[in-house]
């Protein structure tokens, strides 16, 4: 990772974006990192498009609002087309490739298309496509090792939760592979 | 003690208890909404009071009760709510009766929208209540900031005998941020209040009366000048701020809470190009840190004042100025958050003007 | 000469003189409230608060400690005494501009979270202290100076009853209308707030006695004239009795 790395996750509500940056940011927290999350909310967020910023530092965080980002996950198309301009040249984004279909990159950028609702329905829960991309996105970036995302779902997984911590560990690791 | 990441509603709530709240009033509003809600659940927990009102009167007012029964109390709500609350603050300042209100501001005027703004620099610092009172305000720009000034506050009411308004916003309601909330704040044990009306008068040996009413205008002259005093000793015990790169700058920006945050990223990127600017940072905004204009550099020419409004705080940049600086001002309202790059461009077009 | 002594006034009022005007009944109900905090020991550990209009001075006349509230908001004011002071006694004073009109919402709201007060009603049908405008109260008819040609229905609708209408609340325990125009009906109203406190001391919720009181001075007749007509007009659209009586176990009567 660079001295700080900021990304937009965006996607449909119900799509799990803002629990992904909930756990990059909890990871970064919990090797005491400075992190900010910022969820956009209001009527959008029930059940219109969602985003969160997230931003991850080894140096105090400034402007909690991310503009120009070093990664954009875009869960589906109108994220990709509200969020695409504003990734920083050279930056990446990540690409939930079951819901983008002929989609024209910016040429300046590193694309990753995955197949995550797809891979989701092959683990059995299209629910934990979220977790396919922020594994792959671990994968393509380095910014935690899966380690470090594991022990955030043993903390986030509890009581009756607890028994989604291997899927979802499944999960993770399956989108890593995607990107290796 | 490690830090925490949380939602910031939530980290301004658990800073209440923390502080020594011993009851919440408050009435829904986004987005200041997780606040009571983890109130709801966490007061009950520690053996506290918590009511949700039937409006943000009703809260304000049960807030006046609660207070002038003795209690540590809290109410938080945004910025219509707020306005809704005035009635009961200047009620709260003219009987004296301590209390801590946080406003999570959002756009207005009327409804207004949900989004980030820093609309009500007004409404707090000029009270927008009826007659001669204030309540001290502070504007923390990040969740560590907040979270040692709301439990500080607590105090800070007691000592004065005065309300206390945390000025948030949207974002920092908002956002998540890893806090330590046992990083040490000036909190004190709630004092002996020998004032209030506990309903101790037998044991006492005399009846309290938490009033605001004084039908003689001389009496209500002499209650007026007895909390002037009181004020003038706020301005000169809490004039808080912060300067930033102002030891060379030429250009000085002034702006407080989620705006100063943003600025700070914009100061970077122009002192990287070799522009000298830096910031006064208000933390207090009542009283309005006149200190800060003190003893600023030669170099200094021009304040720029940054808001998330159309201009609310440049009229107390305008009177501590005097006529010394060349004043300019930028924001953004109804809830746009400005991108540091702005403040870059605002800048560097003031430069162009200026050769 | 030997001299007896056949009343002094109790310690549930001060020393101050009443700033009523003769012939309003605020005096009887003040000495009532008073009486029955001092007979029942609850005068030294109450907590009173007073409302605006004609009782905005009680604050200065019950002889415990007191509040006073914003117009209207008096209960929200009693809600956040007693949720902090759950061992005292804490009640409110108001009028009926106060409390049926601004601060509608205030005692609607105290009686269905069923907050455990005491309210003491004065309706006397009309703002006494700020000039006798209408009130929520007023009846269909009635010369105020804001309905000058008497209160119409289709202008102004007809006169709101409070007992009635918080009857309907589940939170509220125990309502009862009374009056203070002889002594028999004195007695009675007694009786009404010694019940009331009684209710807030078994912890059983919200209580509220309504008072059909007089204004001579903006209903501009005589003090005796005053009493007849709260009887003769008042009494029959507010009709005196119990509205709410949810204590359980034994009720008297």
């Amino acid at each position: 990772m660079n001295d700080s790395e900021r990304l937009v996750i965006a996607g449909f509500g119900g799509q799990g974006v803002m629990l992904m940056g909930q756990i990059l940011a909890q990871a970064a927290t919990n090797e005491n990192l400075e992190t900010v999350w910022i969820p956009s909310y209001g009527p959008e967020s029930r059940g219109g498009t969602a985003n969160c910023f997230v931003t991850i530092s080894k140096t105090e965080i400034n402007a909690p609002v991310v503009t120009q980002s070093d990664t954009l996950i875009a869960m589906n198309q109108p994220s990709l087309e509200k969020f695409e301009s504003k990734v920083k040249t050279g930056g990446r984004v990540l690409v939930n490739a079951s819901l983008v279909k002929d989609h024209t990159f910016r040429e300046d950028i590193e694309v990753f298309n995955i197949p995550v609702n797809d891979i989701a329905l092959e683990l059995g829960n299209l629910k934990v496509a979220n977790m396919i991309m922020l594994g792959a996105y671990i994968g393509a970036s380095k910014v935690f090792k899966p380690e470090a995302l594991e022990t955030v779902f043993k903390q986030k997984f509890t009581g009756n939760k607890a028994k989604l911590l291997d899927l979802n560990k499944q999960a993770l690791l399956r989108g890593m592979k995607e990107v290796s | 003690m490690a830090k925490v990441l949380m939602k910031g509603n939530e980290a301004m709530a658990l800073a209440a208890i923390k502080g020594g709240c011993d009851a919440f009033f408050g009435y829904p509003i986004t987005p200041q909404n997780e606040l009571p809600e983890y109130l709801s659940k966490h007061m009950k927990e520690n053996g506290r009071v918590f009511v949700q009102a039937e409006s943000e009167v009703a809260a304000i007012n049960m807030v006046y009760g609660a207070g002038g029964s003795g209690a540590r109390v809290l109410t938080s709500s945004s910025s219509p709510g707020i306005a809704l609350k005035q009635e009961g603050i200047s009620y709260l300042a003219g009987s004296e009766v301590p209390c801590v209100i946080i406003n999570v501001m959002r756009g207005g005027p009327g409804l207004g929208g949900i989004q980030p703004a820093q609309s009500d620099y007004m409404q707090i610092t000029r009270g927008g209540g009826n007659g001669d009172y204030h309540t001290l305000a502070f504007a923390p720009e990040n969740l560590q900031e907040t979270v040692d000034i709301i439990k500080e506050s607590f105090t800070l009411a007691d000592e004065y005998r005065n309300p206390v308004m945390i000025a948030a916003d949207g974002l920092l309601g908002q956002m998540m941020e890893p806090v330590d909330l046992e990083r040490s704040s000036n909190v004190k044990e709630a004092p002996l209040k020998p004032w209030a009306a506990t309903g101790e008068s037998g044991k006492r040996g005399h009846r309290n009366k938490i009033v605001s009413l004084f039908l003689d205008p001389n009496d209500l002259e002499d209650h007026n000048l007895k909390l002037q005093k009181k004020y003038n000793r706020m301005i000169d015990e809490q004039q808080r701020f912060e300067m930033i790169h102002t030891e060379d700058a030429e250009i000085v920006f002034v702006a407080y809470g989620s705006m100063a945050r943003i600025a700070r990223s914009a100061i970077e990127t122009l002192r990287e190009k070799g522009i000298k600017v830096g910031m006064i940072r208000p933390i207090s905004i009542w009283p309005f840190p006149e200190k800060a204009f003190e003893n600023l550099p030669k170099s200094v020419h021009t304040l720029l004042t940054l808001e998330m409004s159309l201009g609310q705080m440049i009229e107390d940049v305008k009177i501590v100025n005097q006529g010394r600086y060349k004043l300019d001002f930028f924001g953004r309202t109804g809830g746009v958050v400005p991108e540091p790059e702005e403040i870059v461009e605002k800048v560097l077009a003031m430069k162009e003007g200026a050769n | 000469m030997d001299t007896t002594t056949v009343y002094k006034p109790g310690k549930g009022l001060t020393d101050r003189k009443l700033s009523y005007c003769p012939g309003c009944t605020h005096g009887i109900i003040h000495k009532l409230v008073g009486e029955v905090l001092e007979e029942k020991n609850l005068i030294d550990n109450a907590i009173g608060v007073a409302s605006v209009g004609c009782s905005v001075m009680s604050y200065e006349f019950f002889n415990c400690d007191m509040h006073q509230a914003a117009h209207g908001r008096a209960p929200a004011v009693a809600t956040g005494a007693k949720r902090v002071r759950e061992d005292k006694t804490v009640f409110t004073y108001q009028g009926d501009g106060d409390l049926a009109s601004i601060g509608l919402a205030e005692i609607v709201h105290a009686a269905h979270r069923g907050e455990n007060i005491t309210v003491i009603f004065v309706n006397n049908a009309i703002y006494g202290m700020t000039g006798g405008q209408m009130a929520p109260t007023t009846l269909i008819g009635q010369k105020t100076t804001t309905s000058p040609f008497g209160r119409e229905k289709a202008q102004a609708g007809e006169p709101l009853r409070i007992s009635e209408l918080l009857a309907t609340v589940p939170g509220a325990t125990y309502l009862e209308r009374v009056s203070v125009h002889d002594p028999k009906h004195v007695k009675k109203a007694k009786k009404a707030i010694e019940k009331a406190f009684e209710v807030q001391e078994k912890k059983q919720g919200f209580s509220l006695i309504e008072f059909i009181s007089t204004c001579p001075v903006q209903w501009g007749i005589q003090p005796y004239e005053a009493t007849r007509w709260a009887v003769d007009n008042m009494i029959p659209y507010f009709p005196l009795g119990v509205f709410k009586d949810a204590r359980g176990g034994e009720t008297d009567e």
